[in-house]
């Protein structure tokens, strides 16, 4: 095999691999920013990041990782460009609020999408690396860049907030107050 | 190269998703299951037609 024939290989192999990450990327692009639109534009500039840069990455190693620390850091910068915080979905969030009492006493996805919009964006990626995204501490500590420490601190919390918040969207259907959610850093 | 983001312009939840138990099963809170359904949603759908552009750029970018 030729050198330039290896370099192809490789190549091949690189976009084979990034390719079957997509819809990972895309899953936890959608719990991020929580709007399909925003996360697929996430997806496409964090892929094409990841192919400009694909002499940095090193075969054998977990291409999720990478290009999950690559999207993460991409949607912070965006985030504080943009303030798209502010930006998620209005009208589905207002829902959380006008749920009828006598509604059945099942939550659905949206409703959970709409509680990880609730969390600070720190608390809502670890939740996601950990708790959705099957990533170990470690990995996921490695992915937002953090101590292994303040990962579990924040999925801690980050798990703490959404069962408060789901169960106040059950007591909100029963026509009790909900109550507020404190503390949203580390 | 520059690629802006775009503008929001369909619907901002597209359908329905389906349910889970608030109280979870097997020990597990119902949340860390929906979680996971939330994820695992995303991953079940095939990709929007956008991302042929992406894959254009892709194979385009081979020789970069």
């Amino acid at each position: 095999m030729t050198e330039d024939t290896a370099v192809c290989a490789d190549t091949e192999a690189f976009k084979h691999e990034l390719l079957e990450t997509l819809p990972h990327l895309r899953a936890f692009a959608r719990g991020l920013s929580g709007r399909p639109d925003v996360a697929d534009d996430l997806v496409q500039e964090t892929a094409i990041k990841a192919w400009t840069a694909r002499d940095r990455f090193t075969p054998g190693t977990s291409m999720r990782a990478w290009t999950f620390a690559i999207l993460r850091n991409h949607y912070l910068s965006e985030l504080r460009r943009n303030r798209r915080q502010v930006d998620y979905d209005q009208e589905a969030a207002e829902r959380l609020l006008v749920k009828d009492a006598d509604q059945e006493e099942r939550l659905h996805l949206d409703d959970m999408q709409v509680a990880l919009q609730e969390l600070s964006p720190e608390r809502r990626e670890a939740v996601l690396l950990v708790g959705a995204g099957g990533f170990t501490y470690e990995e996921a500590a490695q992915i937002s860049d953090c101590a292994i420490g303040t990962m579990k601190s924040r999925v801690a919390r980050a798990r703490s907030e959404l069962a408060t918040i789901l169960n106040d969207e059950n007591r909100s259907r029963k026509g009790q107050p909900r109550k507020p959610v404190k503390g949203k850093t580390d | 190269m520059e690629y802006a983001l775009s503008q929001p312009t369909g619907p901002k939840i597209p359908k329905k998703k389906p349910d889970f138990n608030p109280d979870g099963k097997g020990g597990e809170p119902g949340w860390a299951d929906g979680l996971r359904q939330l994820y695992n949603s995303v991953l079940q759908e095939p990709l929007p037609d956008s991302f042929d552009d992406l894959l254009k750029k892709l194979d385009k970018g081979k020789d970069d």
